[in-house]
């Protein structure tokens, strides 16, 4: 209290920016510093950790919903290839819309909230994960195909037992990339909606809460490295066996 | 549909201006992007060394936020088109990073060793035998990176300004007409750089060499990702 007594007297840097009054603070979330940690880890709980519960959910939600029907897509489009030009380009057009203007867009015909975002969000993963679930199942080896077919496996039985099993790391590695890709745009969807780690972003450079939209953006980034990691680890369990095959090469 | 007719009527000469900002904002980021991926995964695949590098750089810019990285510039630098070209080079290095890499390092070693062979230096080496086998995949990933650079420079509106994002996020002013017209602008100008890239792509390509099928398409197939790359680089030697 005794800084703002003297007030008059302050230098003219300190009259600067409006800093939204959060109560208390240290001298560097008066003078708005670019990252207080005190301040980061007193309002972590009230104001970021549902945010990022929020946007594990939000991610969590597209990417199973968009995994289910790719894979279902690409299950058909190994079966009949006509089928692939089709929807690889309708899942391009959606690549190429600003998720900034789709998640707009969507707002007058699904309203806003959850549904938009997911909407949105789904559509974005569509196009990676159909084509690496789809590569994953072409590259399997003819011979072996043939070898299954020569035991007596019938096409179902190839598929599930000896095609989907040697995709596994062409899809977990589209599932990756779908994964971190979901999270960096789920930031945007609170330009819409105060949802996720986008909300505390997008409001606090409004305000030009420094340490509020730093801290909500280095979150993001955790949780998106994060997401990487889990992934990766979780492809060298299901699938020992590319590392060995990395190794020996 | 007339909104939007009248739209593009009523605002032909801003849309123009934002058109060639827009451009602008897109090309300065895939530019550097270029500079600082392009040799490096050329390099690392020529020794054949550093995968692990090339990929994991990759991998992580790939999973930098691009909101994330525009607010936490914005702390840093303040309002300046730094702060989307800090993202939009981030969006861009995987793609050509990861893709330079699996194409030089992936070229037929019988080929290289061939060239050795004739006497050719490691610099003939590289100009004359594996940059032009590599090519095709190379291209591909320019092409996946300037479609994300395109489709993401809206988001310079947050922070600088500049461009179609102008409009984009600035519904109050140009009404949902208006976000939906430039939203068009942007989707065509994406395909159209795409087809641009694809032309570059098919002259870069040496004759007897066909542009694998699965490398023609707008964000081609293992492009983005490790894993199929490493495949995506044996379709070539056919």
């Amino acid at each position: 209290m005794s800084a703002l007594a003297v007030a008059p007297l302050a230098p003219l840097a300190q009259s600067g920016p409006v800093i939204p009054n959060f109560g208390r603070g240290d001298d560097c979330i008066r003078n708005n510093g670019n990252f207080c940690t005190q301040w980061f880890i007193d309002n972590f709980r009230e104001r970021f950790l549902p945010r990022v519960g929020e946007h594990i959910k939000m991610t969590v939600i597209a990417v199973v919903l968009g995994f289910i029907i790719a894979f279902v897509a690409a299950l058909i489009a190994h079966r009949r290839r006509g089928f692939e030009a089709p929807f690889a380009n309708l899942a391009s057009l959606f690549y190429t819309i600003p998720s900034i203007a789709l998640f707009q867009i969507m707002v007058p015909i699904t309203g806003i909230g959850w549904t938009t975002i997911i909407i949105a969000l789904v559509s974005y993963t569509l196009l990676i994960l159909f084509r690496n679930i789809l590569t994953g199942l072409r590259e399997v080896p003819s011979e072996v195909k043939e070898a299954a077919e020569g035991m007596g496996l019938t096409r179902r039985q190839t598929l599930v037992r000896v095609e989907l099993p040697l995709a596994v790391p062409a899809i977990i590695a589209g599932l990756r990339v779908a994964t971190v890709t979901t999270i960096s745009l789920a930031t945007i969807a609170a330009f819409i909606t105060p949802l996720g780690l986008g909300a505390p972003i997008f409001s606090a450079i409004q305000t030009g809460a420094n340490t509020e939209f730093v801290g909500a953006s280095l979150l993001a980034i955790a949780l998106a490295l994060l997401a990487d990691v889990l992934i990766v680890l979780t492809q060298r369990i299901v699938s020992p066996w590319t590392r060995a095959r990395r190794r020996s090469a | 549909m007339s909104d939007l007719i009248n739209f593009y009527k009523d605002n032909a000469s801003l849309l123009f201006e934002k058109t060639l900002a827009h451009l602008g904002i897109a090309g300065l980021g895939m530019a550097i992007a270029l500079v600082l991926a392009l040799p490096l995964g050329v390099y690392l695949g020529h020794k054949h060394a550093g995968a692990f590098l090339a990929i994991n750089i990759s991998n992580v810019f790939r999973a930098l936020p691009s909101l994330a990285l525009i607010a936490i510039s914005l702390a840093l630098f303040g309002l300046s088109l730094l702060n989307v070209e800090v993202a939009l080079v981030a969006l861009a290095v995987p793609p050509i990073l990861t893709n330079a890499y699996t194409a030089v390092d992936g070229v037929d070693p019988d080929a290289v060793e061939a060239a050795r062979g004739m006497g050719m230096t490691e610099r003939q080496v590289l100009t004359g035998v594996e940059l032009p086998l590599a090519w095709p995949l190379i291209f591909a990933g320019i092409r996946t990176a300037a479609v994300y650079v395109v489709a993401t420079a809206p988001l310079a509106a947050i922070a600088g300004g500049g461009g179609l994002g102008d409009i984009i996020l600035n519904q109050p002013t140009y009404g949902l007409v208006g976000v939906i017209g430039a939203t068009l602008i942007v989707v065509v100008l994406a395909f159209a750089v795409d087809a641009l890239f694809a032309l570059v792509q098919r002259a870069v390509t040496p004759r007897g060499l066909a542009v694998p099928r699965e490398l023609t398409t707008i964000v081609p197939a293992g492009t983005d990702t490790a894993v199929t790359a490493e495949t995506a680089a044996t379709v070539e030697q056919v």
